[in-house]
């Protein structure tokens, strides 16, 4: 990857970020600080990792993706549409009545692999996309993002438990480590602890990075492709909230949209953020 | 009308109740949305916020309430009786525990975190469990009494609250376990609701009243047990009936009005509920327009049981 690829990318993730906080005001409901921590994931991932066709979204040899933490619906869809699945224009029907794009990511949706917003089921079921390619012989790689509040449910540690066991060396989670969850710090809720460490003892191969970094982000990916009988995960540190000053880490705009003036600096903050990316 | 929020009565009132130092507060990473925040403050060393784990949450509840104490355990509606229905069924309802679950954001007017937030068969599932009593306030006013009655009623309780706020109706009225309010007298027909539909019910019933037809209407907090004898009462006296309620019309009120009026074979019935079908992200209120829980359906299904 070069440096005008990862400008590129970088660009891209910003708009994500402004597209997740007009659509998050627009419905006056949803969730920014999710959705603006794990941007640069889902950027580097659809533009630059999987092998999807978004003119056929149902290619039966894709890479798979779950979006298990599925209230970054906002940054999800904005991604999607960016990529083509579906006109940039739906993007504003977002949680509205009547509306394609509902609260939580839908399998209705083009693009979409799996139905979430209920914590912890979408790990569960990254495991039975990764177990059916191993039954038929594909090479898909299946992705899944976890949000750290999240693997409080047992069910995430089940799965964990279970990947090791299956060798789903296909599958690659990667976890949003923002350090917030709904009600506060992840660590004064429940404590999660050194996830990395976590997941090493359950038998993962595990790597930890700056979920910020694209250079970090997609060489940690491209490691985690080796199919050497292991689930992979990347431990992604990441700002929730991220650019956007006032969101970032605090657990306050977890679920909560901006008002007006809120809106308009978050907007005014990220286009600062362009014209430097621009400039660099 | 005066709107307020079941939720915050569910706080206030944990507030007021806090004094029992029997009473303990347990939430799932939602503490801020069902508001037992509000207990937290007053009482941190007997509230737990157990993270986002709804299912070890009632385990922790049974097993606290077998050691004597008094458990409030919230969380969403939809979280709290399917993710940890299991749970629920062995821990806390077979051995017949003193936990209450209090969930709220019940049914549609979850809004826009649309279907996977929205619990339409909630009532249904907690109603078929043995030793599970299970209340549907109708407003603050009488969240209020109910979270103060059950303290004093030993077992497992399920209570369902909205997100949204409610017009306060039942100000004057009092609670009683497995006791109907009759809120309007009328012999043409019985408009019977359960939780925030009362409002539609006596919308429509003044509306019909308009139109010329006498209706009774009937609030009826109490799911399980339910108030069978004014059920059979009105059934008898109108011979018509129509239930409300923001739940499925399968396994909710409506099924159980059904079932009692069935067996008596004293009235016609028609359900109005979700037509059993997910919802979707919306605004609350539009939402129950659109799937056919409205002041508008009542007089629709009215007329229609009138005429025939
Ligand atoms: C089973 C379940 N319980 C509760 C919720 C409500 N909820 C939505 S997001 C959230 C916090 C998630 O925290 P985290 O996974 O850290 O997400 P992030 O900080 O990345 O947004 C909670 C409790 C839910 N969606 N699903």
């Amino acid at each position: 990857m070069n440096i005008e690829e990862i400008k590129e990318l970088r660009l891209r993730a910003n708009e994500i970020r402004r597209l997740s906080i007009d659509m998050i005001y627009g419905a006056q409901s949803g969730h920014p600080g999710g959705s603006l921590s794990a941007a640069d994931i889902l950027i580097t991932l659809y533009f630059k990792i999987m092998k999807v066709d978004p003119a056929n979204p149902q290619w039966p040899d894709r890479d798979r993706f779950v979006l298990s933490k599925g209230h970054a619906s906002a940054a999800y869809y904005a991604v999607l549409a960016l990529k083509g699945y579906f006109p940039m224009d739906e993007l504003k029907n977002f949680r509205k009545i009547n509306s394609m794009l509902q609260g939580h990511p839908t399998i209705h949706v083009p693009g979409v692999d799996m139905t979430t917003g209920s914590l912890g089921q979408g790990f569960s079921t990254s495991l039975g996309m990764a177990l059916a390619g191993k039954i038929d012989g594909k090479d898909y790689h299946v992705y899944t993002l976890v949000g750290d509040g999240e693997m409080d449910e047992g069910i995430v540690w089940e799965a964990a438990i279970n990947a090791v066991h299956n060798k789903l060396d296909n599958l690659i989670m990667i976890v949003d480590r923002n350090m917030y969850q709904l009600d506060g710090n992840t660590e004064k809720i429940l404590s999660l602890g050194e996830v990395s460490k976590k997941l090493e003892a359950f038998g993962w191969e595990v790597r930890e990075i700056d979920g910020h970094s694209i250079t970090e982000i997609y060489i940690s990916i491209m490691e985690s492709m080796q199919r050497n009988g292991k689930p992979k995960a990347i431990v992604a540190r990441t700002v929730k909230g991220k650019g956007v000053s006032y969101m970032q880490n605090t657990h306050e705009f977890h679920g909560k949209p901006p008002n007006k003036e809120q809106y308009e600096k978050a907007i005014k903050e990220l286009e600062e953020e362009k014209n430097r990316i621009m400039s660099e | 009308m005066e709107k307020e929020s079941q939720r915050e009565a569910y706080g206030v009132t944990l507030q007021e109740i806090g004094k029992n130092d029997r009473i303990v507060v347990l939430d799932a990473d939602l503490s801020s949305s069902t508001h037992t925040y509000m207990f937290s403050k007053l009482y941190p060393e007997r509230f737990f916020n157990m993270g986002i784990q709804e299912q070890n949450e009632m385990g922790v509840a049974a097993g606290l309430a077998r050691s004597g104490k008094i458990v409030y355990a919230s969380t969403f509606a939809v979280f709290a009786t399917g993710r940890a229905y299991d749970v629920i069924r062995q821990s806390i309802a077979y051995t017949n525990l003193n936990v209450k679950i209090v969930a709220t954001h019940g049914g549609l007017t979850v809004g826009e975190d649309g279907a996977t937030h929205q619990a339409l068969e909630d009532i249904g599932i907690m109603s078929g469990l043995p030793n599970m009593r299970v209340i549907v306030p109708g407003d603050a006013p009488e969240t209020k009494r109910v979270i103060r009655e059950i303290m004093d009623i030993e077992g497992p309780f399920y209570v369902r609250l909205s997100r949204e706020k409610v017009p306060s109706l039942l100000k004057e009225f009092g609670f009683e376990l497995g006791k109907a309010i009759v809120m309007k007298e009328g012999s043409d027909l019985t408009i019977i609701s359960t939780g925030i539909t009362l409002s539609m019910a006596m919308e429509a019933s003044s509306k019909l009243k308009d139109m010329g037809i006498d209706s009774s209407v009937i609030h009826m907090p109490s799911i399980k047990p339910i108030d069978r004898d004014i059920i059979i009462k009105y059934s008898r006296l109108t011979g018509k009936i129509i239930t409300i309620e923001e739940h499925s019309i399968y396994n909710g009120l409506g099924s159980r009005v059904s079932e009692i009026v069935a067996e008596d074979g004293s009235a016609r019935v028609r359900r109005i509920g979700v037509n059993d079908t997910f919802g979707e992200s919306g605004p609350g209120w539009e939402l129950l327009k659109k799937y056919g829980i409205s002041s508008d359906h009542i007089i629709e299904e009215s007329l229609k049981l009138i005429k025939r």
